[in-house]
């Protein structure tokens, strides 16, 4: 009597606290996704980028190091994004002293007349994974400016995939933009251009176009709104004099006639470098350049110390270039490799199907409890809905995710729950047709199912553990939920609904001879 | 109230008729697979999927017609109920193009041939873009998990039960699987990672309705040690017949709740699961006995030279619970 007592307070506290931690439902439970309506994205981060970055930045720094030197060689080149390779050294010992500041990142092997530089795998891995961290913050960055509510970015599998989800985003096309776009800024000298075609470019340079420079396309001046002019061409020079990373605010603003554009402030000591560049340069083009596109050129009038501003663009570029800017460049370029975009109406429909789905799969399962059970039925429907009391409160409390496949796992718990039940309560029923007494036949039933119930769970519980490393966050959702179900059905199906047989007993005091099964 | 009491049926007699059937129906899947290619979703193949809501009632011939110029093959369905004027439209991978590019071209694509069609698209109800590479890797982590988890629960029966109990287990689990996949292709349901987790899901429950009838032959063993395997494991069949019909039918029906009104999304898992039901219940009942019968038949020599197969089967020491017998 006492222990049955103290069974009950248990229960009660453990469905209170269920009842009291997902209550009220619409604010505690979260829902994923795909009931919420919004995208799901999986970036790759193009890590070689990094890589091809950092071993050109090292070719540039030894080409120099060598000229000062005065060490003799022939060429220097960049094999892939972690190989170089050094041709015609004359004289190995010099070229050695003076190469010394590439053999911290890169293993050296000698060649005929010459060395070749791979980079060191432990400094790859690094690299890679820098670059990802960073790709990740920058997204974050990115994502708070769009003002998502409990957006997710994370790592996903592989070394260098990103998770994006943003719940209730509307406007896919412009996060995915927002997201993707690399923001490198850079201000540079104008070589030589505007040219009509890349042609037209290589043409003016027979062909040749200097180490130093590049061709970027760019858009034809006063020729209108962004996107109407036709494209021109320019050469600019590779070494910028800012970069995004000098950056120190930017913010919208308007040009000199009234067209959206952006405005920049440079840190002090890049405001400074700008400065004494500006003025070695007056008289000479200069290029603002975002994602290797020219956006303006202007000609230096004098010393330019700390801002700047980007016109040419529309009302939502100079938007979402305040966002990109803002939130730093990406150090890599990014593809996406997967996109789901739920959208909203789709979401709140599966959530009314998923309800009906699971107030029907309930209702059916208490008539074939009560109608072949009688009352003792009823010790069924009470411990399964113990059941999804405990696995919503153990949700919210976990702070796990109800998805569309989660709420099958939610109907599939009800079934379950009755698995259990049904094995005990045959159980008893055959205990009790080889003339046992109620009491007898009951301890027995729930004893030798005990057993065949933790077997079952098990096994069960297996397939669940592996969902959980397999696909995506929705059918995460679905394991998180069997795997909670599960684990409180062993709780219900004995140990509530023993209790609930004993409170019977009790009441009809401990002579009694019968129990309707 | 009884259903089924105190039955007695001879389900052993029917093992080679049950098996026939069963290499039917999965040697029939596996045809159809081989003659028109397992029937991937764009999860696993890659591609693109979009289902979109239009302003007035079309035909999926209409639409069919509207994105026929576009590359590759597409597969359009209605989505859902004629009345709610919704249509998924699928396009396989393009090859060749650059991956993330190619991705959100088909879409656009698809939007701009259905508004030259003059269609009016009222709603994006959903669109899925899945790249080659994430469709592989989610094949691979497809089929790890369904292989670890089939050995996995193998190994776990072999612990609790016999060696050759657990491989009765596991091939009426695959089985399972088996012909689950078969119906799939019957029915032109595409695999997806829904589905592949309701075949998952099927592993776990399929080998449930097995453990309960393994723990009965192991408990029956235990009393009547000389009396033949395959007479006990029947009439330990049919003593649990009862809850195995109840339970499966209880599961089953919500799980055809789902079915019926859990929405297209969950149409293909929930299809999957009320197969693997049916299927589960029927290989408990068929399969994994009689082959777990004809795999112990080495053991059961072995009690002519003195080792008792129960004591190997419930050898497992302390970790066995103490059963009081009722005799």
């Amino acid at each position: 009597m006492k222990t049955l007592q103290w069974r009950l307070i248990l229960i009660a506290a453990v469905l209170g606290l269920s009842i009291w931690s997902f209550y009220p439902p619409q604010t505690k439970i979260k829902l994923g996704l795909d009931l919420k309506g919004g995208v799901h994205l999986v970036l790759r981060v193009h890590t070689d980028d990094a890589l091809n970055l950092e071993t050109q930045t090292t070719v540039e720094r030894l080409r120099d190091s060598l000229t000062r030197a005065g060490v003799q060689f022939g060429k220097v080149e960049v094999v892939n994004p972690t190989e170089f390779r050094v041709e015609g050294v004359q004289n190995d010992g010099a070229f050695r002293d003076a190469a010394v500041d590439a053999d911290t990142s890169y293993d050296r092997s000698s060649e005929a007349g010459g060395y070749s530089y791979r980079m060191k795998p432990n400094i790859t891995n690094q690299l890679r994974d820098g670059t990802v961290a960073q790709a990740l913050e920058t997204i974050e960055r990115r994502v708070n400016e769009l003002g998502v509510a409990e957006p997710i970015v994370a790592r996903y599998s592989g070394q260098d995939q990103i998770l994006v989800q943003l719940p209730g985003v509307s406007d896919v096309r412009r996060a995915k933009e927002i997201i993707r776009s690399t923001a490198q800024l850079k201000l540079t000298l104008v070589d030589q251009g505007p040219f009509p075609s890349r042609e037209a470019t290589l043409q003016a340079y027979n062909n040749v176009i200097p180490p130093d420079a590049e061709i970027l396309p760019g858009r034809q001046e006063g020729g209108g709104t962004a996107g109407t002019a036709g494209t021109v061409f320019y050469t600019v020079k590779k070494a910028a004099a800012v970069t995004g990373r000098d950056l120190r605010n930017a913010q919208q603003s308007l040009d000199e006639f009234n067209r959206p554009a952006v405005s920049f402030t440079l840190k002090q000591d890049a405001a400074l470098r700008f400065g004494n560049f500006t003025q070695a340069s007056i008289g000479r083009p200069m290029a603002i350049v975002l994602d290797n596109r020219v956006m303006s050129v202007a000609t230096i009038q004098g010393r330019i110390t700390d801002n700047g501003q980007i016109t040419g663009i529309s009302r939502d570029e100079m938007v979402d270039t305040v966002i990109t800017l803002k939130s730093g460049a990406l150090p890599a370029s990014m593809e996406y490799l997967e996109e789901r975009t739920v959208g909203p109406s789709l979401g709140a429909e599966s959530i009314r199907a998923g309800f009906i789905a699971s107030l029907a799969g309930l209702g059916f399962v208490v008539l074939f409890m009560v109608f072949y059970y009688k009352l003792t039925g009823l010790n069924a429907v009470f411990s399964i809905v113990a059941n999804l009391m405990i696995l919503l409160g153990l949700m919210a409390f976990l702070g796990s995710v109800m998805t569309l496949p989660g709420i099958a796992g939610f109907i599939l718990t009800i079934g379950m729950g009755v698995d259990s039940n049904v094995l005990i309560f045959e159980r008893i029923k055959e205990e009790l047709a080889t003339g046992r007494g109620a009491r007898a036949a009951i301890n027995a039933g729930f004893d030798r199912v005990w057993w065949t119930i933790v077997d079952t769970h098990v096994s069960s519980l297996i397939a669940a553990l592996l969902l959980l490393q397999f696909g995506t966050s929705t059918i995460r959702g679905f394991a998180v939920t069997l795997i909670i179900g599960l684990l409180s059905n062993v709780f219900t199906a004995v140990f509530i609904s023993r209790t609930a047989f004993e409170l019977v007993l009790s009441r009809r005091q401990t002579t009694a001879q019968t129990v309707s099964i | 109230m009884q259903i089924l009491a105190k039955t007695n049926y001879d389900f052993l007699r029917w093992k080679w008729h049950a098996l026939a059937l069963s290499v039917a129906v999965i040697l029939g899947g596996l045809g159809l697979i081989v003659a028109r290619g397992l029937p991937l979703g764009i999860d696993f193949s890659g591609g693109t999927l979009i289902v979109v809501e239009f302003a007035e009632p079309v035909t999926e011939e209409q639409v069919r017609q509207a994105v026929a110029p576009l590359p590759g093959e597409e597969v359009v369905q209605q989505y859902g109920d004629a009345s709610e004027r919704r249509v998924m439209i699928r396009l396989p991978q393009v090859e060749g193009a650059t991956e993330g590019d190619s991705l959100e071209q088909g879409s656009a694509q698809v939007e701009q041939a259905l508004q030259k069609a003059g269609l009016v698209v009222s709603e994006v109800v959903s669109r899925e873009l899945v790249s080659a590479i994430i469709g592989k890797d989610l094949q691979a982590r497809g089929i790890y998990a369904t292989i670890a988890s089939l050995l996995a629960i193998t190994v776990y029966i072999g612990f609790r039960f016999r060696f050759s109990f657990a491989v009765g287990a596991i091939a009426a689990t695959l089985h399972d699987v088996f012909v689950t996949i078969a119906f799939l292709v019957f029915f032109g349901y595409d695999l997806s990672l829904n589905v592949v987790a309701a075949i998952l899901t099927i592993t776990g429950y399929s080998v449930n309705d097995t453990i309960v009838i393994f723990d009965r032959v192991r408990e029956n063993l235990r009393s009547r040690r000389r009396e033949p395997l395959d007479k006990i494991v029947n009439e330990s069949v049919n003593q649990t017949l009862s809850r195995t019909i109840i339970t499966a039918g209880t599961t089953f029906l919500s799980v055809l709740s789902i079915f019926l009104f859990g929405g297209e999304a969950l149409r293909g898992f929930s299809f999957t699961m009320l197969v693997g039901i049916a299927s589960g219940t029927y290989s408990t009942i068929f399969i994994a006995s009689a082959l777990a019968i004809l795999l112990s038949n080495k053991s059961r020599a072995a009690v002519a030279t003195g080792t008792s197969p129960a004591d190997t089967a419930t050898g497992q020491g302390g970790k066995k619970p103490k059963r009081a017998r009722a005799s």
